[in-house]
C-alpha cells in the first residue's frame, strides 16, 4: 500500500501546485503510515525530480517516452492507471488542474475509485473513511464529503495548502514504462500554444494577483495594472466584462464562470465587486480593493481598501513597491 | 450527427447560499434555477453545429421533476427533443453513470457538457462518462469545428492551449469562448412546449461519496482604509502586516 502523487512538469521544472500535491501526498501517506511514491508527467529532469524529496517523496516514477511532453488524456490516463497498481496506491492525489481534473476523472473509473475535486485541506482519516473539504458553489461554500471504497482520488486546489521544504532530502528517482502504444496517443495535441503570462506568473498559480475591472477605462490603461503587477511579481487577471470586450485574454477572467484563484494577495482595481465575481476570488487570503465609489460592494469583501481614482493610486503603490527594494 | 448535450440545474449565480438547519443540503427555498452557465455554451454549440451540417440535439438533464421547465428552456433554445433521468443528482459518479447509459443506448456522436457546474464544482463528469464508453474526452475545450467525422477543438491548458483532433465518438466540456450563448426567442418557446421529453429512471451502482456537511467561508474582519493621499502606506501594510508581500 503507498500514495501515488502526480507530479506536473514544465520545461523541465516541477510546477508549484505540484510541490503543493507533493507535500499533500507525503503528510497523507503519514497519516497511514506509508510512504508517497510520485509519477512525474511532462518535461522533467532527474535533477529537478529528485528535489522533491524536499516535500517528501521518497520515489520518483519517469517515464522517459518524448511523447509524454504534452498532455495526452489516455496516455497519461494508462500511465497513472499502470504506477498505481504497480504501487498498490490505496490514495492518488493530483492538482485541481485542467489536466489533474481531466485524468483523475478517468482514473476514477478505472480504479473503481472515489473521487473529490477541489479540496482545500489535509483528509480527516478514519479506518478506510476518509473525509475531504472542498470547495463548492463556486467560491461560495465548502462541503465536508466522505470517500468510500478502497481507492480514493484527491484533486487539491491549487494554493490552498503549502508546499513543505525540508532542504537536502533527495527522492530516488526510477525510471517506469506504462508499455505505451501508438494508441494511447491518438488524443494528443496536433499543436501546443503557450500564452505570455505578464512577469512570467502564471494565473491560476500565482500568490499575488492585480486584477482590473470596468473602472480601468479600456485595454489602453493596462499598463498600469503590469506595472504593479512586474513590481511585485504578481500574475494580472480581470473581471468578466473586460474580457468580453477583449480589453484582456479569456484566460485572465476570474469569477464564477471564469476561473477561482485563491493567492495570498489579490489587488482589485475598478472592480465594484458583484456576487459572480466576489465567488471567484474569495478564498484569496488577503483582499485590497481600489475603488472610486467608497459604497463599492467590493469593500464588504476586503481586508483593505483605498476610496480614490485607480489612474491616482496605482502609480503610487508601483512606486511604493519600487521603493521597498 | 447526434448530439447529446448535457444539462445541469443550479442556482442563479446571484443565489446567497444557504443550508438547511443541519448543514446538510443546500437551502432550496426562494432560489431561482437556472441551466448551469457553462451548459449554456454546450447547448449554443451543439444547434450551431447541427445547424450547419445536419443532424438532432438531445438535452439530458439528471434531476427530479422540478428540473423541467430548465429543460424546456433547452428546447426553446433550439435542441430538438429532451431526456430526463428521474433521480435527484447524487454525486459525479452517478450522473456520469446516467449519461453513459443514455449515449449508449442513444448511440450519440458528439457528447457535450459545461467545463463544470458552477454548485458542486465537480469538473469530473466528462471523463468519467469518456472513460466508461472508452471513448476520448476533450476538456476544458474553448473551441469546436466539426468536418465529417472529425472534430478539432481547442483544450485550455495552464498557462496556454493544445489543439486535438479526435473522431467521433467522444465526449467535450465546454467554455468560453466556444460560443454565443443563445437565449431563448417566442417562436422557440412556442415550439418547446410541444417537443418530446422523455423520463426515465436511474441505473447503475451506489454513488462513491457523500456529503456529511455544507459551511460558508469564514467572514471578513472589515476593511482597513487607507486614505489615496498616502497609498503607498498600503505597501508597508501589506509587507509588515499583512506579511504578503
Ligand atoms: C451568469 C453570470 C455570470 C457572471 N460571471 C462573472 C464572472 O465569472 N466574473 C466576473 O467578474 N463577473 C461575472 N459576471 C458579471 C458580474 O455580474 C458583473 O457585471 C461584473 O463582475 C462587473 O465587472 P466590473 O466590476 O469590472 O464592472 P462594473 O460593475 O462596471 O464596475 C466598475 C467599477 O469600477 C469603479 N470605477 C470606475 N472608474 C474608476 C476609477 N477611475 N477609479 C477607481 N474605480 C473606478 C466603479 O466605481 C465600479 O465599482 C457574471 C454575470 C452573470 C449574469
Amino acid at each position: 500500500m503507498s500514495v501515488l502523487v502526480v507530479v506536473e512538469c514544465a520545461d523541465g521544472e516541477v510546477k508549484k501546485s505540484s510541490l503543493e500535491v507533493a507535500s499533500y501526498g507525503a503528510e497523507v501517506a503519514a497519516m497511514l503510515g506509508t510512504t508517497a511514491t510520485a509519477i512525474a508527467v511532462g518535461e522533467a529532469t532527474e535533477a529537478n525530480l529528485a528535489t522533491l524529496g524536499e516535500q517528501g517523496i521518497t520515489k520518483v516514477l519517469y517515464d522517459a517516452e518524448p511523447r509524454l511532453k504534452d498532455f495526452v488524456n489516455n496516455a497519461y490516463t494508462k500511465l497513472i492507471a499502470t504506477a498505481a497498481e504497480q504501487e498498490q496506491a490505496k490514495v492518488i492525489v493530483l492538482a485541481n488542474s485542467n489536466i489533474g481534473a481531466a485524468v483523475g476523472s478517468r482514473l476514477s473509473v478505472r480504479l473503481k475509485a472515489s473521487l473529490a475535486t477541489n479540496v482545500v485541506e489535509l483528509p480527516k482519516v478514519n479506518g478506510d473513511q476518509f473525509v475531504v473539504r472542498r470547495g463548492a458553489f463556486s467560491g461560495k461554500a465548502f462541503s465536508d464529503v466522505v470517500l468510500s471504497g478502497d481507492r480514493k482520488i484527491i484533486a487539491v486546489k491549487k494554493n490552498s495548502t503549502e508546499a513543505k521544504h525540508e532542504a537536502g532530502k533527495s527522492a530516488e528517482v526510477t525510471s517506469f514504462s506504462a508499455q505505451l502504444a501508438d494508441a494511447d496517443f491518438a488524443d494528443a495535441p496536433t499543436q501546443v500554444v503557450m500564452q505570455e503570462q505578464t512577469g512570467g506568473v502564471l494565473l491560476p498559480e500565482a500568490e499575488l494577483v492585480v486584477s482590473g475591472g470596468r473602472g480601468m477605462k479600456g485595454p489602453e490603461n493596462w499598463s498600469l495594472i503590469e506595472d504593479l503587477a512586474k513590481a511585485l511579481g504578481a500574475a494580472t487577471a480581470c473581471s468578466k466584462p473586460v474580457s468580453d470586450v477583449d480589453w484582456r485574454p479569456h484566460h485572465e477572467h476570474v469569477g464564477q464562470t471564469g476561473i477561482t484563484v485563491s493567492p495570498n494577495l489579490y489587488i482589485a482595481c475598478g472592480i465594484s465587486g458583484a456576487i459572480q465575481h466576489l465567488a471567484g476570488v474569495n478564498s484569496s487570503k488577503v483582499i485590497v480593493v481600489i475603488n472610486k465609489d467608497p459604497e463599492a460592494p467590493f469593500f464588504k469583501a476586503a481586508d483593505y481598501g483605498i476610496v480614490g481614482d485607480v489612474f491616482d493610486v496605482l502609480p503610487k503603490l508601483t512606486a511604493a513597491v519600487k521603493e521597498l527594494g | 450527427m447526434k448530439f447529446l448535450v448535457c444539462i445541469s440545474n443550479v442556482p442563479d449565480t446571484t443565489t446567497k447560499i444557504t443550508f438547511t438547519p443541519d448543514n446538510k443540503e443546500f437551502n432550496k427555498a426562494g432560489v431561482q434555477f437556472v441551466i448551469n452557465p457553462w451548459d449554456e455554451y454546450a447547448l449554443t454549440r451543439a444547434i450551431e453545429l447541427k445547424e450547419a451540417a445536419g443532424g438532432t440535439v438531445t438535452v439530458l438533464n439528471v434531476g427530479e421533476a422540478d428540473t423541467e421547465p430548465n429543460i424546456r428552456k433547452a428546447l426553446a433554445i433550439g435542441a430538438d427533443d429532451a431526456i430526463r433521468v428521474n433521480a435527484a443528482p447524487k454525486d459525479a459518479f452517478f450522473v456520469a453513470e446516467q449519461i453513459a447509459a443514455v449515449a449508449k443506448e442513444g448511440a450519440y456522436d458528439v457528447i457535450l457538457m459545461g467545463k463544470e457546474s458552477i454548485d458542486y464544482n465537480g469538473f469530473q463528469v466528462h471523463g468519467m462518462v469518456g472513460e466508461m464508453l472508452s471513448i476520448p474526452t476533450v476538456a476544458p475545450a474553448m473551441k469546436l469545428d466539426l468536418s465529417g467525422n472529425t472534430a478539432t477543438l481547442e483544450r485550455e491548458i495552464e498557462g496556454g492551449k493544445e489543439i486535438v483532433t479526435v473522431n467521433t465518438p467522444f465526449v467535450a466540456s465546454c467554455q468560453q469562448p466556444m460560443c454565443e450563448p443563445r437565449i431563448p426567442n417566442m417562436r422557440g418557446i412556442m415550439t418547446a412546449r410541444t417537443k418530446p421529453l422523455k423520463v426515465i429512471e436511474p441505473v447503475g451502482e451506489a454513488p462513491r461519496t457523500e456529503v456529511t456537511e455544507f459551511m460558508l467561508p469564514p467572514k471578513k474582519q472589515g476593511v482597513k482604509l487607507i486614505p489615496a493621499e498616502t497609498a503607498g502606506d498600503l505597501i508597508k501594510l501589506l509587507r509588515n502586516e499583512a506579511k504578503v508581500i
